[in-house]
């Protein structure tokens, strides 16, 4: 193993600094001394004698005869069973006041699953939340970003979720996290006693940019040996969009050349390769990711959110505290909605189109039109669904909530003017 | 092993610069060697005597020094029996021997030959010595599944040659040589029963090319009666996210009517390439009886693979589809998505540090784009049959905005443009196809005139909800609002088709013309109304109606049964005045 040590920094530009050294490999870690401490550093270029490293604290402090020391190997976390009920930053360093841990070291942006040895998803995971469970089901091994502004309660659903979520074990990965949502995390899921079977790494917004980048990675190496160990694992990623940023940032240091509103062109393989890491191994566990994409601007076609919905599998779209039926999404829904009741697809499908009739009434009523028979029926129906389907709070099982929709159908149409099929509303259709 | 070995200088991510000493040739394959693994690379520039490589897996390991193997040859695929029913990554390693090999992950440096070289395979001759062929000629021929597989005289010889020996019947492997061909100065080629070709350059071994006028049946209403597209044409599908891309490519990879379907999926979600291999097994291509597995290859190259691979998974879908091809079959391929590639290129124009065009793309983009779609086509081939290459391509538009370099520079080349729409999807109107922006330059399966009298009717009815928005249903005279019930009712009952029905999922032309006719004669007649209220009441009536005929089989008792029911309800408020 070569430890040798450099002392000459050709170069210091943001995070990333220049040494010359021979022997490198592409990936490998090194250990920058600078004035505030020690940090780590990862090789992201080579040119010659020239290594290009990343350093984890960033550039701030690295004088330009800082001690580099190559450590012969590339980024790793520790994975046992001791990571459930531990909290580390994002470069693996308890931040609880645990012991470190740094047995059974794992690399980190493993290889991809060969897609012959992924199954088709079959399992609905339910949330208790109409919404989801009956409009956009959330499925085992699903990849669903929660696209929502700052100031909305995404966390809180996030949290919501996770801890009605049937999982074994849940990762959560912060990024660029508030220190009082660390905490809420943290309380949270220590008061339900979720927190044992937990493993959290976060990076909070003081922390530096580097640290932020590797969260995923981490996150889901770890996710990824528990689930090879047949356990179902719930990741749950906040904020992508501070991860782009720091992708952002770096790249933009690095002089690469930007692609669309200063973000790099590798923004959509880079998002893909980390949200990829869902799935469901054939004779094994799972890996479902839930995460976070706020919106700068409430824009869905910000380069974040518009790339992250090409990646993902759908997307619960969170305004004024709702998850609203129009631009959510759940793309797996239909591998588990055919097996739940026989009235699911229909409900779903009715009462959306029903609700977007609604929504025109809405406008034309706001320009001062003459309501008709038809549009008071609307009106009616439209207030009704979002106070007993749409409302956050509304906790009931999805047989329930299928039958709270016909009931509010029948309260305020004729079967006809659904366009249900006959066959359902026979069946289906409350009586009296 | 090959002689000419370079040494490396320089890794950007997936970008290689090499020192070399002897001739190497643009776009030829490299490999890269890190300890025992060898990493698969293509040269794609070449400055002074330092070649940049573009490498197909990840560089984690790679460092200054190590040693590069020239191959000389391009990057190639290889063509025989034994490649339906495969699944192939973008450089056509077969998944599932490499599942059985490296388990769950996909382990770089692991390369697996396409085609299996134990297999023997029945083959007939078609050939006797003395006989004079030209490239493409067929030289015998195999049973592969649905196909008698033509074995073809190597695409890559010019000229005439006559046949010096010739195999006889027998079982072969595809390594064995089953013809020796001879030209007039005496060379000599072997013909295996495999070839193998080079991705990025058309196959065209042909007599002519023809024009595409020949509907290719999808089944689908909106794409088959208003937007169709032909064998051999080309087709888009530019849509945002969500709007069922994927879901209607998958629709028509089961339903259309083609001998032999692959799909290349670049850079997309793995999920959605595991329900097709995991469900077309299962299911039953209603024209041969057959599973549908047996007339189709996968290509996949999802989202998280290497992305230096994904523009090769799309060359690689259309080599194997002229292959097909060259046997006269139809072939549809269907790429998904094309911008997954395009950004693929974006991603090492930048790392080479070209000056970029529009949104960061590299300037070649169009021409790149074009000479892929211009691979489509239906030929006549040397012995008179006729086969065909039909493309259609997704196109993932950043924020929907179909003014984007990719969706433009794609429709220049189209023969049919499928544009979904977000208001579509969000309706829950699927297929989200937009009957008012979408265009198609084939021939639709039912008379032309009428479309135009229907596709009028729906632009009408559409101005008609425009100008409703504004005047309100007070400000609208009872005939334009009658004009815009009747559209909506052409949405709900023909446009919008529910792919999770049996029977709807799917309709036949014949099917189509029926019920094509039966809606035209609707939308003629003049239909009487005391008040809107009446009228819309009776559409809702008349649509769930017709939604129950959609899911009556053809022709059933049941279908002339609604049939029935529906031109009663018709004959009440037609009008019969005039």
């Amino acid at each position: 193993m070569q430890n040798k040590v450099y002392h000459r920094i050709e170069q210091i530009t943001g995070s990333v600094i220049v040494v010359k050294a021979d022997g490198v490999i592409n990936g490998e870690l090194a250990q920058v001394e600078a004035a505030h401490g020690m940090s780590l550093a990862q090789v992201i270029r080579l040119e010659n004698e020239n290594v290009y490293l990343q350093v984890f604290a960033g550039g701030r402090g690295v004088s330009t005869d800082t001690k580099v020391r190559f450590l012969g190997r590339t980024m790793q976390v520790p994975f046992s069973e001791n990571l459930l009920g531990r909290i580390f930053t994002g470069s693996g360093v308890p931040r609880d006041k645990g012991p470190a841990i740094t047995e059974n070291m794992i690399e980190i942006g493993g290889p991809s699953v060969n897609p012959a040895k992924r199954i088709i998803p079959r399992n609905m995971v339910r949330t208790g939340i109409p919404m989801i469970d009956l409009f956009n089901t959330l499925v085992e091994s699903q990849k669903l970003p929660i696209f929502s502004v700052a100031g909305e309660p995404y966390n809180e659903l996030l949290a919501q979720i996770a801890l009605q979520a049937e999982v074994d074990v849940i990762v959560l990965g912060g990024m660029g996290l508030k220190h009082d949502d660390y905490l809420f995390f943290r309380d949270k899921l220590d008061e339900s006693g979720a927190l044992s079977r937990s493993v959290m790494f976060v990076h909070t917004a003081s922390d530096p940019t580097v640290e932020c980048l590797l969260v995923p990675d981490i996150a889901l190496a770890v996710a990824e040996k528990f689930a090879l160990q047949d356990k179902r694992v719930l990741v749950l990623l906040t904020d992508m969009t501070n991860f782009a940023d720091s992708m952002k940032e770096v790249a933009i240091t690095m002089e690469q050349i930007p692609s669309n509103r200063g973000y790099p062109g590798d923004l959509y393989s880079q998002l893909a390769s980390r949200y990829e890491k869902a799935v469901d191994f054939e004779g094994s566990g799972s890996i479902t990711i839930l995460a976070v994409t706020t919106m700068p601007g409430d824009d869905v076609t910000h380069p974040v959110p518009d790339n992250t919905g090409y990646i993902t599998e759908g997307q619960f779209y969170l305004k004024n505290g709702r998850i609203e039926p129009f631009g959510s999404l759940s793309r797996l829904k239909q591998q588990v909605n055919n097996r739940t009741r026989d009235d699911h697809r229909a409900i779903m499908d009715t009462m959306i189109q029903l609700y977007s009739s609604f929504k025109e009434t809405l406008e034309k009523q706001s320009m001062g039109f003459r309501m008709s028979d038809w549009d008071s029926k609307l009106l009616k129906y439209g207030e009704r669904f979002e106070a007993e389907m749409m409302t956050i709070t509304v906790n009931v099982p999805l047989e329930k909530a299928l039958d709270n929709g016909w009931r509010i159908l029948a309260d305020c149409f004729h079967p006809s003017e659904t366009g249900i099929a006959t066959k359902l509303t026979d069946k289906f259709w409350p009586k009296g | 092993m090959s002689e000419n070995i370079g040494k490396i200088v320089g890794v950007n991510g997936n970008l290689l610069k090499v020192e070399f000493n002897m001739p190497v040739i643009q776009n030829e394959v490299a490999y890269a060697c890190v300890g025992d693994l060898r990493l698969k690379a293509e040269v794609i520039r070449v400055r002074g005597n330092n070649a940049e490589l573009q490498v197909f897996e990840s560089t984690t390991g790679v460092k200054v020094g190590d040693p590069v193997e020239f191959t000389g040859d391009l990057l190639s695929v290889e063509l025989g029996p034994g490649l339906l029913t495969q699944v192939f990554d973008g450089l056509q390693n077969p998944l599932p021997a490499l599942a059985e090999q490296c388990g769950f992950f996909l382990q770089r440096g692991t390369y697996l030959k396409a085609l299996p070289r134990d297999v023997k395979w029945a083959y007939t001759p078609a050939l006797k010595v003395g006989d004079v062929v030209v490239a493409g000629d067929t030289i015998g021929t195999i049973p592969e599944g649905l196909f008698a597989h033509r074995v073809m005289v190597p695409f890559k010889l010019r000229g005439k040659w006559t046949v010096d020996k010739a195999a006889p019947a027998g079982d072969y492997t595809v390594e064995e040589t089953v013809a020796v061909l001879k030209d007039e100065k005496g060379n000599t080629a072997d013909a295996k029963i495999m070839q193998i070709w080079p991705v990025k350059m058309p196959i065209k071994c042909y007599a002519e090319r023809l024009r595409p006028t020949e509907s290719m049946a999808t089944k689908l209403r909106t794409i088959d009666t208003f937007f169709p597209v032909a064998k051999g044409g080309t087709f888009c599908v530019p849509g945002p996210f969500g709007a069922g891309k994927t879901v209607l490519q998958q629709i028509m990879s089961r339903n259309a009517e083609v001998d032999v379907v692959i799909i290349a999926a670049c850079g997309e979600r793995a999920g959605e390439v595991v329900e097709t291999l995991r469900e077309f097994p299962e299911l039953t291509d209603p024209r041969t009886g057959k599973s549908l597995m047996e007339r189709t290859i996968i290509i996949c190259n999802t989202s998280s693979m290497p992305v230096g691979a994904r523009g090769a998974s799309v060359y690689t879908g259309v080599t194997l589809a002229e292959y097909y091809r060259q046997m006269g079959l139809h072939v549809l391929l269907l790429a998904d998505s094309t911008s997954r590639w395009a950004q693929a290129l974006r991603e090492m124009s930048g790392r080479l540090e070209e000056i970029p065009g529009e949104e960061a793309f590299p300037a070649y983009l169009e021409s790149v784009i074009a000479a892929f779609y211009e691979r489509g086509g239906v030929v006549r081939l040397n012995n008179g049959t006729t086969g065909s290459v039909t493309i259609g391509g997704t196109v993932s538009p950043a924020g929907g905005n179909f003014e984007e370099p990719v969706t433009q520079a794609t429709l220049k080349v189209v023969g049919a443009f499928h544009g979904l729409s977000r208001s579509r999807s969000d309706a829950r109107r699927y297929p989200a196809i937009d009957p008012l922006d979408s265009w198609s330059k084939y021939p639709s399966v039912v008379d032309q005139d009428n479309v135009a009298t229907a596709r009028k009717l729906l632009r009408d009815g559409n101005e008609v909800g425009q100008m409703m928005k504004v005047v309100g249903e007070e400000g609208t005279s009872i005939d334009n609002f009658v004009v815009y019930l009747k559209s909506e009712y052409v949405d709900a009952t023909y446009l919008q088709q529910n792919a999770f029905d049996e029977v709807d999922s799917s309709n036949s032309v014949e099917r189509q013309e029926y019920v094509f006719g039966k809606l035209l004669g609707m939308l003629k007649t003049k239909l009487k109304f005391a008040s809107k209220d009446d009228a819309r009441s009776f559409f809702h009536k008349l649509t769930q109606a017709c939604r129950d005929w959609n899911s009556n089989a053809f022709q059933s008792a049941e279908f002339k049964q609604t049939e029935e029911q529906m031109g009663k309800m018709l004959a009440e408020v037609s009008d019969y005045a005039e």
